[in-house]
Formats: structure tokens, sequence, C-alpha cells
């Protein structure tokens, strides 16, 4: 059996909602249709939408069911934009990071290049930190012409957290919707999305134990976002297409358990965490530790280790059966130096050398022990090989 | 042995990749990418370095039921390759961009890469074969199926490399038993077309491709003694033994066509004559390598067999190393050699050694090309 660390990639589905899921599986029945056996099957989308509801702190009828993460995001930002744009034709600055993930980067540069959108990309940190005081004095002259502000809760490839509170404190002032992609945040750190000041918020499955397929995105009851995806308008006629009964209750029995273990899981994690950067930081003393100091989600641990390439260190700990991940974007199995650290400021070889291990709710301290006894092999094979070109 | 793969999602890495796994070799698959912009689907006739590719390479090691990675070497390939393919042309020289990825990507980067981590050997799909002589010296050999030989293209290979290479299909019978063999083992790029074209350059119109990377640069066409015939746009456009494309607008005085002879970027000029002016009889090279043992005296002329292109004919020819340069005279006179090609010497179909020619000696004096001199 393989060590798997590489939950923020996707996790393995809790054992917990695995016979409830495929009992609701047999149960036949459109969640949409008007008879008793529509009805059974709303039932259980309903029972999901009260614990997402319960689970992210807001109301049930801001729970709209999706696909998944990217969807999700994609509704919110293209709606958010439209919606302001729509009341206001000057309203067209979309303010976001270039350490985004693609699915918050790419409907950003498509509203660029379709909808007459102009990104504005906050200055960012080397350890990936967004400049609060630019945001604050770029708002206070141009406020007027900004549509939305998008920024992610949780990095998903540094771990590192974005004080979304404080954000959004700002935005407010000035009356400009934010949007957070909340998919490697959800079930790991505490979230209440009333609290937030967030308009839009996206949440997947698969990140806390639900299977692939299934995410929600999270819109304000006051929120104006505009229609992207036509159709029956299913979900508060935002969001079209049939729902999963099955999906949806697994989505929702798993965020019901992550929130209510979320104290007691990250305890764990965080502590396995800091044996995991002790036992590498002892073999390669010169790694950099990409968050540094700043605060971010434990169980997300990534390095840079200079003068070695990432998918050396990758194969030589898979081969040992450890799975971990270089955390760059993978377009469809071509390596590209991460987006995240080149936004960062870090050059191609610095980025070339990345290494994501990501723990989650069913890490073991077996699998903490397995790693750092692959560890010392994989670093020195890497090492030997190096870089190419160098 | 721990054997790496090279799998460009091609019908013959793949099976290639497939008989070292029945070797009873440990074998990873791996795919090189060589390009940050690749396309989602492949086009014409390339046939590598799409993402369509990439995950034909993939299917091809799932089916195979083998580890499979994608390693990145595009910026590497970029400039070993690619800002070389281009310097060469400036340069007034014709590359083989295939030989200098093999020599500098295929079997250096990613052998050394290999090797450091813990592979003994890298396996490709060329065709050509590996054998061992009497005293167990490894020796690269024409393959079985002629027609598909790429014995060429490996000319580059020393003896370390060649100690950690693996070619399957060397005893090949056909392609189309290649094509046959991987239909059996189930491979879904049994039927994939197979790739002529550079793979970098997508539209396969290299002068097109150049002409957008170096910008125009014209200059004179003129013959050997020296007479302007027309212009041109920059050197690049044209390759010594290229008919079409000259935009002479006085014919030749026998009325037969012209050819490229020569290109001179220091005057940025093309030299162009009849046919038979593109005989040459003697080529020069200052680096050149040994493919496996070398020749024990190098000093004599040695009889061999050069080939100067990929799907070129070996002809008759001898060579000596002197003044630290391989020379290699043909028996008879050879057409259209260009400096920046790769002459591949055979012992019978052994490679021997190669060179990257620097400059050729003509088998046709000027003074015999007057414009009503000889033809072709």
């Amino acid at each position: 059996m393989a060590i798997y660390l590489d939950h923020a990639a996707t996790t393995p589905l809790r054992p917990e909602l695995i016979e409830g899921y495929l009992a609701q599986l047999q149960v036949l029945g459109n969640p949409s249709s008007v008879h008793g056996a529509g009805q059974r099957a709303r039932m259980a989308v309903e029972d999901a939408r009260d614990q997402v509801a319960k689970a992210v702190d807001c109301h049930r009828s801001e729970v709209l069911f999706t696909s998944g993460g990217t969807e999700s995001n994609n509704l919110a930002i293209k709606g958010l934009y439209l919606a302001a744009k729509a009341q206001d034709s000057e309203r067209n600055v979309v303010i976001t990071a270039g350490t985004e993930h693609h699915a918050g980067i790419d409907p950003v540069e498509w509203l660029e290049t379709s909808e007459g959108a102009e990104a504005v990309w906050l200055p960012v940190s080397p350890t990936g930190v967004i400049d609060l005081a630019w945001l604050d004095t770029y708002l206070s002259k141009n406020a007027q012409r900004v549509a939305l502000i998008s920024l992610m809760w949780v990095n998903n490839e540094t771990g590192l957290i974005t004080p979304v509170s404080k954000v959004t404190e700002i935005a407010n002032r000035y009356e400009i919707p934010v949007h957070s992609d909340a998919v490697a945040a959800f079930g790991h750190i505490p979230i209440s999305f009333k609290d937030s000041g967030l308009k839009t918020m996206a949440i997947s499955g698969h990140k806390f134990g639900a299977p692939v397929g299934v995410g929600a995105v999270i819109v304000a009851r006051d929120a104006k976002v505009a229609v992207t995806s036509h159709g029956g308008g299913q979900e508060r006629g935002i969001r079209s297409g049939t729902l999963s009964s099955p999906l949806a209750y697994a989505l929702g029995k798993a965020a019901a358990l992550a929130a209510e273990e979320l104290p007691e899981i990250r305890n764990r994690v965080s502590e396995f965490a800091q044996d995991i950067s002790r036992g590498i930081l002892e073999i390669a003393p010169d790694a950099i530790f990409t968050r540094g100091e700043e605060p971010g989600y434990e169980g997300i641990i990534h390095f840079t280790f200079p003068g070695c390439s990432g998918d050396s260190l990758l194969y030589l700990l898979d081969a040992a059966g450890v799975c971990v991940s270089t955390g760059s974007a993978c377009r469809a199995g071509v390596a590209q130096p991460s987006h995240v650290l080149m936004a960062m400021g870090r050059t191609e070889d610095q980025a070339r050398g990345s290494l994501r291990i990501s723990l989650g709710q069913s890490t073991t301290r077996a699998d903490v022990d397995a790693l750092l006894a692959a560890f010392p092999m994989a670093y020195a094979g890497a090492h030997r090989a190096g870089l190419p070109g160098n | 042995m721990k054997v790496l793969a090279a799998m460009s999602g091609g019908v013959d890495s793949a099976v290639a990749a497939a008989r070292a796994v029945e070797a009873g070799h440990e074998v990873v698959g791996v795919h090189l990418a060589l390009s940050r912009n690749s396309g989602t689907l492949r086009t014409g006739s390339r046939g590598c370095c799409t993402i369509e590719d990439s995950m034909d390479a993939q299917r091809a090691a799932n089916v195979l039921g083998i580890p499979y990675y994608v390693w990145d070497f595009s910026e590497k390939f970029k400039t070993d390759v690619v800002d070389d393919f281009i310097a060469e042309y400036q340069a007034g020289r014709t590359p083989n961009p295939c030989m200098r990825c093999n020599e500098r990507i295929k079997f250096a980067a990613l052998l050394e890469k290999a090797l450091a981590l813990g592979f003994d050997a890298v396996c490709t799909g060329h065709y050509a074969s590996l054998l061992t002589d009497e005293s167990g010296n490894l020796e690269l050999h024409r393959s079985n199926e002629m027609a598909k030989d790429q014995s060429y293209v490996l000319g580059v290979l020393t003896a370390d490399q060649l100690k950690h290479s693996m070619f399957p299909l060397g005893a090949a019978a056909s392609k189309d038993d290649i094509r046959r063999e991987a239909n059996e083992r189930g491979l879904s790029v049994a039927n994939k077309p197979d790739s002529y074209d550079i793979c970098f350059i997508p539209e396969g119109d290299t002068q097109d491709w150049l002409s957008e990377k170096v910008g125009k640069a014209p200059g004179q066409i003129v013959d050997r003694s020296g007479n302007v015939l027309g212009d041109h746009e920059g050197t690049h456009e044209f390759t010594v033994g290229q008919r079409k494309g000259l935009s002479i607008g006085r014919p030749a005085a026998d009325g037969k066509p012209r050819y490229v002879l020569e290109i001179r970027p220091k005057t940025n000029t093309v030299v162009v004559g009849p046919q038979a002016a593109l005989a040459i009889s003697e080529m020069i090279g200052v680096k050149y390598t040994w493919c496996g043992v070398a020749p024990e005296n190098t000093n004599d002329w040695t009889n061999v067999h050069v080939q100067v292109r990929a799907h070129g004919d070996a002809i008759e020819a001898e060579f000596r190393i002197s003044d630290g340069q391989m020379e290699i005279r043909v028996n008879e006179p050879l057409l259209g050699v260009a400096p920046g090609q790769t002459a591949v010497l055979y012992l019978g179909t052994r490679v021997l050694g190669q060179t990257t020619i620097d400059r050729t000696i003509s088998a046709v004096p000027v003074f015999a090309e007057a414009e009503s001199g000889i033809s072709a």
C-alpha cells in the first residue's frame, strides 16, 4: 500500500460515508421531480444543504451545489464581474493575485480577453503574502472602477493563509464584492462564511473526503451574480443541471465530519507537519520552507530544494512508495514551472526544485515515518541528478 | 536492469518499452516535455511534443503496467537544439536537429539524469542494433530494417553512451511488424501516423518558421565567378542543393536550372550554379567522435562508407585524421553537401564515428562552370 501524502490533490473517501453514498446511488428520483420519488431524492439533497450550511456557517439558501471547485470559481468570478459590469459599464477591474489557482486565474484572463475586463494583479511578497496596503491605496483611487476582488483563502501549493477578513474589511468600505476560493481551506482551518465578509466562496468535496465531482459555491443572499451557465436553473437560477442526490449526500456528510473533527485533525496534522519539516531540514539544511514564517495551513508542507529538480524527488519517492507532488500546475501531464512560485518572484530554477507534501485526516504516524525514511535517499539522488542544463 | 524508456507517444518507442518489459527489465516510462507551449492536439506529420502525444505515451505506459512520468527538458531543448538550429542556419549551415537532440538531450541530459536516479540504461524506439564484438566492446549497427534504419542519427553516440543505451527495435523485420506487434499488445498508438517533420516547427515549413525567428536580411545571389544574378531576403531561406525559391531574373546561359552551391553569411550572399557544380570531392570536420572503440590508425587513409543525411545512401569514401580534423574523401563526386550536416562513417553495417562538416571541397573547378560551361 502506497504512503499517500498528497491530500491537497485529492483525499481518500471518508469510510463513514460510503454506506450511505452507495445506498443513495440506488434511490430513484430526480430531486426536481414533483412526485414521491423526486421528493425522496430531494430530501437527501436538502439534508446535505443543511449540513454544508452548518459546516461553512452560512444560510442554507446560500449553498449551491456544483460539480466542484473549478465550476464554483467560474460561476462566482464571472457572475460577480458580469453583474457589476451590467450595472455600471465603468466597473471592469478584477483584482486578484498571480498566486491563485488556475481555476481563479483563468476565468479572470477569459474576462479580460472576452468581456473587456482589466485584471489588476496584487503585489506579492517572496513568501506569497499579498500587499494589503497597496490594495487599500489602489481602492482609495480606483474603487469606482473595481468589479470584484478574488483571493484564495489557503494557497493550494504553499499552504499560505490569506487574511480574508482584512481583505473584506477594506473592500466593504467601497462596497466591492469579494470572492474566495476556499477549496484548500475548508475542512482544514476554521471558516465562517457569515463572518468572512465574502460575497461568494468555492469549496470542493474531494479535498475533504467526499468523492470527486461535487462541490459548492456559497453565494451570499445579497450577492449580485449574473448567470453564466444556462439551463433548468435548479440552484437559485445560478447553477443549472440535474442535482445528484448521492453526491450531495456525500458532500454534506463529509463537510459535517470535517467541521466536527477539525480541531482534533488539525492538532494531529500540525504535529506530523512539524516532524516532517524538522526531518527534512536535518537532511537538507539548505531547503527553503516556501511560506516562511507566514501563517499557513499546517497540512501543506512546501519546500524548495536548491539544485534539485522536483520531478527527480517525486520520482524517487514514488519509486519508494511515497506519493507526493511537485505542487506545480501540471497541464495534462506536461510539466510547467509553478506559476505560483514564479508569481512569488522565484526564478525558474528555484521553482523547479519544489516539493509539496500534504497531509490529511487519514494521515498516520506510520506515513510520516515512511516519508522520513525514504527522504534521505531521494534527496541524495535528486541532488546527484541536479537540474537539466546545469 | 533498471531501464528508463523514453516514450514520445509514438508506436516505436511504445513497442520498444514493451520489449524491454518483456525482456524482464524494470522499466519506467518517461515523456520529455520539450516545449512550454505544447499544442493540445497533434497536427500534420509531427510525432511528438503535443499534449495528445504525452497522453498517448501515458496510455501506452498504463497498458504496459509501468510507471510513467513527464520530465521537463524544455529549457535545455530550447538552448541546445532550437537555438542551435537557428544559429546554424544564420551561420549558413544546415543543421540536423534530431541529431543534436540525441547528442545533447536524449543520450546526454536525460541519460545523465537517469543514471543519477539509479537507472542503468535509456531505451528508445530507434531502429538500430547494438552488437558486441569478440572483445566484448559494444558496436552500433544499422537496423535490419534498412528502410527505417536510424543508425545515422545515433552516429553521435560515444562508447560510454552506448553502454547505457538500449534499442529493442534493432532486429525489427519491418515497421509493419512493429505496428502489428503494437496492435497485438493492445497499444492504441499502433496505427498512429509516422512523424517526419521537425518537432518544434508546427507547420512543417522550416523556411517560414526561420523567417519569423530571424527576420529578413536582404542580400545578393551571385555565381561562383562573383556575377550578381539577383537578390534574396535572408540566407536562412536557403540550403545547399536547393533549387526552388531562387529569384533570379536572368536564365542561365545553358538554360538549365541553377542550384544553391554555397551560403556565405559574412557577405550575406548566396552562391548558385549548375547542378554539376554541387559535386564535392572532400569534406572536412573539426569536431568528430567515435561510436564505440576508436580505430587504431587514423593517420592513414582508411576505406569506409559515408552517409551525409538521415535517409541518404552511404557511398564509398576514405577518411583520415590530420591536424586534429577529420578529412573524408569520396570516391565519386557527391552532390549537395552543406556545412553543418553530419557525415557518419560506416564499416559495413557498423557505425564507426561521425563529424559535423565544416567545409567541403568542390569537385568542379570554378573556371569549368562559366556561363557557357559545364552542364548538369
